[in-house]
This record gives C-alpha cells, structure tokens and sequence, in this order.
C-alpha cells in the first residue's frame, strides 16, 4: 500500500490500464494499430503539450495529462496516414489550451481530435467491433479495477452514463421485443468501455458538482442512443460527448462547485 | 574481391526482392464459395446512404417451393427491386477467392542466392389479388405493388402488425420459420418493411434459365446493415454468409463483430495443391473457433483496378454497374478493350453464423483503409534436378522449410502433424525426427 499512497494522483494508474489495453490490442488482438502512429500521436502530444505549458505561461511543464490523451487515442483513433494520427494529437492538446471557458477547457481532447479528424477526412475511423466478446470480460475487470484504485474518485459520470445506456438499450429491447442475448451484446463493446472508463470521465472537461456529473452522463448517453438508433449513424458516443460538452459550463454555472485540480498544482 | 561479391550479391538479392514484391506468386488455385453448404453471398454497394444489395443463394430444392421473405431497412416501391445476373455474382467470388500460389526453386548451383527472399510476406501486397383484398385488410396487411420481375413474382409488403403479416404470409403458402413473428415485430417497430419473392414457373419456362438468378434491391438508408435474424431461426444449424462490399472510400467491417483477418502469406507443403477445398475448410473452422464462434472473417480487401496473383480477371465497369456500383462509366459503345474499373474497393467477409453467437444483425461500416489484403497460401517446389555442384546446403535448406510447411500446416488446419509428415516427399528422402509434443499441450485440445 506503501507506493499506492505515494502515487495518489489517479492519472499514474489509468496510465497503466490503457498502456495495457493498446499492447494487448497490438499484440493479441492484432486490430490494426500501427505502432508508428502510437509513437506519433505520443510525441506530437509531448510537443503540444511543451509549447502550450510556454504558451500559457504555466510554472511547470507536466507531460501525464498528455500521455493519457496520447493512450486514449491510439486506442480509439484508426489511421493509415501517421501525418492524420499527429494532426489529432496536436488538435487534441492544442484544444486543451484554445478552447476554454471559465478556466475550463471545454472539450475532451482526445474526443474533440476524433470528431474533428472523422469530419474532416475519410482516412481516419474508429473501429468499434474490434475487441471481440472474448476480450470484453477481462476488459471491464481492468476498467473495473481502476475505479476501484481510484477510490471511484468523480467516477459518478462513468457510472451514470454506463446505467442510463444500459437502461436504454433494455428499454428498447423490451419495446421491440427482443431476445436479453441483443441488448447483452450490444453493451459488451470495447470501445463502449474505453469511452466509459477513460473519456468521459476525464474530471477537467465534466462538471464540477457531482448532481451535474450524473446528469452529464445520462445527457451523453440519450444523445448516444438517439444518434445510433433514432439516426442510425455510427460512433453515437463520440460524437454524443463533443455534442454534450457545451452544457458542462451551463451545468457548472447553475450549481456551484469546486474546479478540479490534479494533485499538482498549475497542470492543464 | 570478396567485399566487392558481397555487395553484388546483396545488390541482386534486393533486386530479386523488388520484383517479388510485384509478383506474388504464380496462381494454382482458389477456395470460392462453392466449397461450403448452404452459402449465401450478399454483394453491398454502398456510397453515403444508398445502398444496392444484390443477393444470391444457392438454392438446390425445386424452385415451386422457393419463396423468400426480405426485410429491408426502409420503405420501398416497385422500381427499386430488379433481377440481377448470376454470372457477376460468380465472378465475384472467383476474383476475391483466397488463392494457392505456387513458386519453383531454381537450380541451387546457378543462383542461391534466389532462394533467400521469394516469399512475399506483404501483398500490397400466387393467387387471385382481388379475392384476397378483404382478408389482407383485416390482417393488417397492404400489398404496396404486386408484380413481375424476369423469373420472380414480387409483392411489397406494407404491414401494420406482425402477426397479421405472419398470418397473410402462413395463408399464402411462405415458409415461415418458428419465431418469426417477435422478430417481423421487432422490425417493423424498427421501421422496416418487407418484400416476398416466390417463382414464377411460367416466367422461368419462358426466359430459360434453370438457377435462379439473385435479387437485387436499391434503397437509400443510413443503416448499412444486413438483417440476419429471421435465418438463424431455422434450425439448419451454422450458415455460410459471403459479403463482397463495394464502397469509394475503403475496406468494410462490422461495428458489433469482431472483423478479422485470416492468417495469409503461409507457406504450406507442395500435397495443399491437390486438396486445397479442404485444407481451406479446415483453416477457416480453425479460426472461427479460435475466435470463439463470432468471428467476420475477412478474405479479401483490394482496389478492383487490379489483383495479384489474379484468381480471376478484376471485374469490368459493365459488370460492376449490374451490381449496382453507379459511380462506374460504363465501357459499352466506346469500341475500346473493357477497361479496370477505378475508384472501386471490394471487402470480401466471410460469416459462419447461427442465432447463439449472432445474436444482433451485423452492422457495418466503412472504413478509409485502401491497404490490400488477401488470403493468399503459398508452395514452393523444391528442384528436382541433378545437381551439378555441392548442393547439401540447399538440400539441407529445403528439408528445413518443408518441416516448417508440415508444423505450419498442422497449425493451421489442426492436422495431425504425423500425417502431414507421412504425405511429404521430404528432400534426399530424410524425414524429420519427430518432435515430441510436452504433454502439457495435450490437455486443453
């Protein structure tokens, strides 16, 4: 428990899930990162993340919120084009330090970077099937346990979001009459999980009072849904977060709370 | 003198490289659909939300008893049904077939230094309708057009309630399997709609043709889906399905599967030429299992301007435009040689599927990938002459390799590695000691 108590800010431990998540998506999984563009996005986030620290002035350049982002898109992001993979890296951290409201960037870096590159080019997608059912089990355990080692630290948006898909997509299947075995499979989904666990959880870019966080996550979630089965357009949660970011200042402004710091302190 | 051979060598193995990275082998054979029961082949053209399937089955009952129940994702009229040609569907499926390709040792005392790199490890690698209108009314059940397609009575189908589409369907003679009616309801909620094809005997007599020919359907939507649910409820047990997709932009894979790619560019002993239907069943029930049943197996991913090895020529841009692909100019009326279509990717999938590991229908979507794949075996023959130098080396050589075909074969295929063994002509007649398998490997087979 000794280095637990010394590793307090949680980033060290999502750092290690997701580090885990892309060897095993490289290496057993095989489904289509290139390795190249891991160490791309890794780099021209380093970059960004240096110029932004000078840029805005702040007392000390801290590289983790970067790498983090950097993991959540070499996860999500699928390209064949590695100047594609280092444009969102550099979209995604130069977000952080452009787009800000009330101290607060407004969007999800990774998330802002894989909407803007699927909007603007048809060499970049996310591939959502590709963790397969077999992965998914051991999959949550790790997602799981990281809020488990997180202490569920503002944890409240992953899991009222997680509830209210799951409430909706029963809810259509009961509607529509459907055999448990679809709803089940359709929540059994890789991409579901990262988006749960490692995005939408973010605490700089979510509310500030945990009342706003739950209602945050339920609002991804029926934006989600609507885009994939009112819609039918595919990455309904991606584009359901950069669609429900804006309400973030609005939910801050109606309820009061404290603004999140990482445990160091001056850190975008 | 010894540095300078070294670099001319090394020049002309690069050489040798270069050309085999354009040249994949020369082609010996394919694993098309026909080697599987009970196939389906849907061929996708969809570009933005339009959509044209074109779908196939190898239907081998008398034709009277053929009748086929069609969901599609969104309202339909009459013009937007047609009857395609089987042939394209077939050439198709030639084209994008995994493919067995052969290479032949040169003599080991002329160029040795041919042997190092000739793999290619990345290809760039019925009944009176007026008589019936009453009943249909009550049943909740509006036939929307009724007419004649080439050998096809087409009826579309308005329904406003499941069961009374089931029941219309159960009095109209169509098979409809158990279960049927939650899952015409769940689509139907999904703003589905329906169209049935029986066989017109007469049309059939008349026009000639003795299979049937595929249907085709276009429609704007953005579901680029394909509705498999009402085939799994026949218990026929696991079906074959073949998707060939054709898009502008790239590859195609499901977004609520696993799509996955088949092992390709293995190197596998000289017999796999005389029984390669089997060998390729064998592989693919390997690797379907290995994915725990829901796997999407991906076959083939490649522009149609060209292929290497070609299992069959690209298809023309007249033959895509019968598929539906419009963006293609057609070549009729220019008196030029039919040109390779461009700007068109073909995605072949391959799905072993049954209701217990598909639940959902499969979804897809496009991707930008354009990075050609394709399941591609390789044989290397060894030479067979007299040497006329010391050739050990590359005897050697070659009995290494043919082990390492048999242990890639066997692991490919699951094959017992002795019998694998037992049909190799291993060089100078030598066959490997056999290697003991730990008895830890045995336990979880």
């Amino acid at each position: 428990m000794n280095v637990f108590s010394k590793l307090t800010d949680p980033r060290y431990y999502q750092i290690v899930v997701l580090s885990l998540l892309v060897s095993y998506g490289i290496v057993v999984l095989d489904f289509g990162i290139h390795w190249y563009n891991a160490v791309a996005i890794m780099l021209t986030a380093q970059c960004a993340q240096y110029i932004g620290t000078r840029w805005a002035g702040l007392p000390r350049f801290d590289p983790l919120s970067a790498v983090i982002t950097s993991l959540s898109l070499t996860l999500l992001l699928r390209t064949d084009v590695v100047a594609l993979a280092m444009l969102a890296a550099g979209i995604a951290i130069g977000s952080k330090f452009l787009l800000r409201v009330r101290g607060k960037h407004v969007f999800n870096p990774a998330n802002v970077a894989l909407v803007t590159l699927m909007l603007v080019s048809d060499q970049a997608w996310v591939s959502s099937g590709q963790w397969g059912s077999a992965a998914i089990s051991s999959f949550a355990l790790a997602c799981l346990g990281f809020l488990v080692l997180t202490r569920a630290k503002r944890a409240e948006t992953t899991l009222a979001f997680l509830a209210a898909y799951a409430v909706l997509m029963t809810g259509r299947a009961i509607w529509l009459g459907d055999p448990p075995s679809i709803p089940l499979h359709q929540l059994q989904n890789g991409v579901l999980l990262i988006f749960a666990f490692f995005m939408i959880s973010d605490p700089k870019t979510t509310p500030n009072t945990s009342a706003g966080r739950v209602i945050f996550g339920a609002l991804v979630a029926s934006i989600a849904y609507a885009i994939q089965y009112v819609f039918y357009e595919p990455n309904g949660t991606i584009l359901a977060l950069i669609l429900a970011a804006p309400f973030v200042p609005l939910l801050d402004y109606l309820m009061r709370g404290q603004l999140y710091r990482w445990k160091q302190k001056g850190v975008f | 003198m010894r540095t300078l051979i070294t670099v001319i060598s090394a020049t002309i193995t690069v050489a040798i490289s270069t050309t085999a990275q354009a040249f994949c082998g020369f082609y010996v054979a394919r694993a098309d659909t026909a080697l599987f029961n009970q196939a389906s082949q849907v061929v996708l053209v969809r570009d933005d939300n339009r959509t044209v399937i074109t779908m196939a089955n190898d239907f081998q009952g008398d034709v009277q008893d053929f009748a086929v129940v069609i969901p599609v994702p969104t309202f339909i009229e009459r013009e937007q049904i047609n009857v395609g040609d089987r042939a394209v569907v077939e050439h198709l499926d030639a084209y994008t077939a995994p493919r067995l390709v052969e290479y032949h040792d040169p003599d080991p005392c002329v160029r040795y230094e041919a042997l190092k790199s000739m793999s290619m490890n990345d290809a760039r690698a019925p009944a009176s309708i007026a008589e019936e209108s009453e009943l249909r009314r009550a049943l909740g059940v509006t036939i929307e057009a009724s007419y004649t397609v080439g050998e096809y009575d087409i009826l579309i189908l308005s329904a406003t309630e499941s069961s009374g589409l089931i029941k219309w369907l159960d009095q109209n003679d169509y098979r409809i399997p158990k279960g049927a009616e939650a899952v015409v309801d769940s689509y139907l909620k999904q703003d589905m709609r329906f169209f049935v094809a029986k066989v017109n005997l007469q049309e059939q007599t008349k026009l000639g043709y003795s299979n049937l020919r595929p249907l085709q359907v276009a429609y704007e939507s953005n579901k680029f889906m394909l509705p498999i649910r009402l085939g799994t409820l026949n218990a026929k047990g696991k079906q074959e399905l073949y998707v060939y997709a054709l898009t502008k932009t790239g590859r195609v894979e499901t977004t609520n599967y696993r799509t996955v790619k088949l092992p390709s560019n293995n190197e596998v002993p000289e017999f796999v030429q005389n029984e390669f239907g089997d060998f390729y069943r064998a592989m693919f029930a390997r690797q379907t299992k290995k994915e725990n049943e829901r796997g999407v197996f991906l076959e083939y991913a490649w522009d149609m301007a060209w292929c290497d090895p070609c299992a069959a020529d690209p298809l023309s841009a007249d033959e895509l435009r019968k598929l539906g692909v419009y963006w293609v100019k057609s070549n009729k009326g220019r008196g030029v040689a039919p040109s390779p279509a461009q700007n068109v990717f073909v995605t072949r999938l391959h799905v072993r599927y049954d209701r217990k590991h598909f639940p959902e229908d499969l979804v897809f979507q496009e991707t930008g990938d354009r990075q050609n794949y394709q399941g591609r075996y390789v044989i290397r023959h060894p030479w067979k002459g007299t040497p006329q130098c010391d050739a050990s080396a590359y005897m050697a050589a070659t009995r290494d390799r043919q082990e390492r075909e048999a242990q890639m074969l066997a692991n490919l295929t699951g094959w017992d590695i002795a019998d694998i063994r037992a049909k190799i002509p291993y060089m100078d007649g030598v066959v490997p000691e056999p290697v003991p398998v730990p008895w830890w490997k045995r336990i979880w087979q």
